[in-house]
């Protein structure tokens, strides 16, 4: 199944959309499909949203934003999503804002079937008051007060990885972020991937999400650009740094979109190859 | 004489404060820059911990992002997210977290949420809490580097994103929160330390040229300066050459408060 067809079955306007990656393999060209699809009143949930919902905020797909750190790492602000904040730019966007911790626990409660899990954090902090999904939980065996965080339970989870077999197995090393908690907390899944191989080799560190819990995969070699596959590429730091100011102003922003997304309708031809629906 | 600017000697600063062989969880920009030039130069074992995962990093350059390539090449082990949150940092194993600030008040409160009275229209938006709410709580103790003034050093902070000592003694056993505290704040003009018995910050510590004027002139409450002040030496040649040599190897400024 090619990338275009994947998002067109999994994505619909109105959707909860997990594109997760933390830093390394984030599912930029998925993205960027999305926006070509022009879908529109999504809730968007990411840990860091980065340039990915960075440009799907100023590109106008959200209308929520579940998340816990907006910022382009190492160069300063997001300036689409400050955009969105401070003056309601393309549109207003309601924020759910949480920590990395609790975040990283809500996708662990919903791959495991669970409403809500518990950990020591928030607590005297100004999020706790703020953020509706966060609550005082007292434990029934030590009376110890803690903090309970509501599952994630995205509609669709998106994410970028190394490898998948021909049977739709799919394998991703390095840092590995929360993938396998959003995929495994997700109704349905799409995983580019960088190549499709025969059978996949034993490897240090990588993580393995078995086909049949994958809705769909497709090739897009070179995905994750301006993050980054280890083994496969390595993040394009200038064009973190070169997004500070096409972000910055919404005509450059606008021009950049038209000309590195709505005009390159076949971006996703070439990095798309068929491959068996699983 | 050497040359040297404010925001060097804060970095050296910094990087002093660290021991051979601590746990030290690192956010991106100057903390990052100072637990890296502490290993470059008097602690060698420093060992490093993001919160992509990568525990013991060891990176021969500085990284752009917590999830650079070279963090994950060089560490001891690379765990999942949840793990590096759940595991490692909650339950009090490492020793020193290293925090940013857009705004801090008397008690090492940090706000890196909003500025502004609203939270909903804020006059500017800040990236937010990232892993900074539980480094804060957890860790045995917290380094804060700001650059100091009347702006980032506030009689209150407009959002906590982060506890420090919260309204003051007790604070932090009502809340819960397991780890020391803010032990350490440090900023381009010197050193403040909590009170031990007030948990307010407290000057102990200038850089070479600044006085005590200065620092009140660029501090939003009324400063306590401690009885026993002392002059924080200059860098040295090394400090500095080693840190010139990290901050040429990456590619552009990097941000504070930025502790993705």
């Amino acid at each position: 199944m090619t990338l275009t067809e994947a998002i067109a079955a999994t994505v619909h306007d109105g959707d909860t959309v997990a594109m997760e990656g933390f830093t390394h393999l984030i599912p930029h060209a998925a993205g960027h499909e999305v926006i070509r699809q022009r879908r529109r009143d999504l809730t968007l949930i990411r840990m860091t949203p980065d340039i990915i919902y960075d440009q799907m905020i100023g590109a106008g797909c959200a209308r929520k934003l579940v998340f816990s750190w907006a910022g382009n790492p190492g160069v300063g602000s997001l300036h689409r999503f400050r955009d969105a904040v401070e003056n309601s730019w393309p549109g207003s966007l309601e924020l759910e804002e949480h920590s990395h911790a609790g975040m990283a626990n809500r996708y662990q409660a919903g791959a495991s079937g669970l409403p809500f899990a518990i950990l020591r954090g928030y607590r005297g902090t100004s999020l706790a008051t703020r953020t509706a999904g966060v609550a005082e939980i007292v434990c029934p065996f030590t009376g110890e007060s803690l903090t309970a965080v509501s599952a994630l339970r995205p509609d669709v989870t998106v994410i970028h990885a190394q490898l998948a077999d021909r049977k739709g197995n799919v394998q991703y090393w390095g840092i590995t972020g929360v993938q396998k908690e959003a995929v495994l907390g997700s109704a349905r899944s799409v995983v580019t991937v960088e190549e499709v191989v025969d059978s996949l080799v034993p490897r240090a560190g990588a993580v393995v999400l078995p086909g049949w819990t994958v809705s769909y995969v497709a090739v897009a070699p070179g995905g994750a650009h301006p993050s980054y596959a280890l083994g496969y590429s390595v993040r394009d730091n200038g064009f973190y740094l070169a997004w500070d100011s096409i972000s910055r102003d919404r005509a450059r922003f606008g021009a950049w979109l038209d000309e590195h997304v709505y005009g390159l309708p076949e971006a996703t031809a070439d990095r798309a190859a068929e491959l068996p629906v699983v | 004489m050497l040359n040297y600017t404010p925001d060097e000697m804060m970095t050296v600063t910094a990087a002093r404060s660290l021991r051979d062989r601590m746990t030290c969880f690192v956010g991106i920009g100057l903390p990052s820059e100072a637990a890296n030039l502490a290993r470059a130069t008097h602690a060698p074992g420093l060992v490093l911990i993001y919160e992509s995962g990568a525990i013991g990093a060891k990176p021969a350059e500085l990284p752009l992002s917590i999830g650079d390539g070279i963090l994950a090449e060089t560490a001891d082990a690379v765990v999942s997210v949840p793990e590096i949150f759940n595991y490692w940092l909650q339950p009090g194993r490492i020793d020193v977290g290293f925090l940013g600030a857009a705004q801090l008040d008397r008690h090492g409160n940090i706000n890196t949420t909003v500025i502004g009275d609203s939270y909903t229209k804020p006059v500017i938006r800040l990236p937010g809490a990232g892993g900074a709410p539980e480094i804060a709580a957890a860790c045995k103790q917290v380094i804060v580097v700001l650059r100091q003034s009347r702006r980032t050093f506030a009689e209150r902070v407009d959002f906590i994103t982060s506890v420090g000592y919260g309204d003051g003694a007790g604070s932090r056993q009502r809340l819960g929160l397991t780890g020391g505290g803010p032990q350490h704040v440090i900023t381009d003009l010197g050193v403040l330390r909590p009170d031990p018995a007030t948990l307010q910050l407290v000057l102990t510590g200038i850089h070479p040229g600044v006085s005590v004027a200065q620092v009140r002139e660029r501090t939003g409450w009324e400063l306590c300066v401690s009885p026993d002040l002392a002059e924080i030496p200059p860098p040295s040649k090394a400090e500095l050459a080693a840190l010139r040599s990290l901050l040429a190897s990456v590619p552009g400024p990097n941000t504070q408060g930025a502790n993705s």
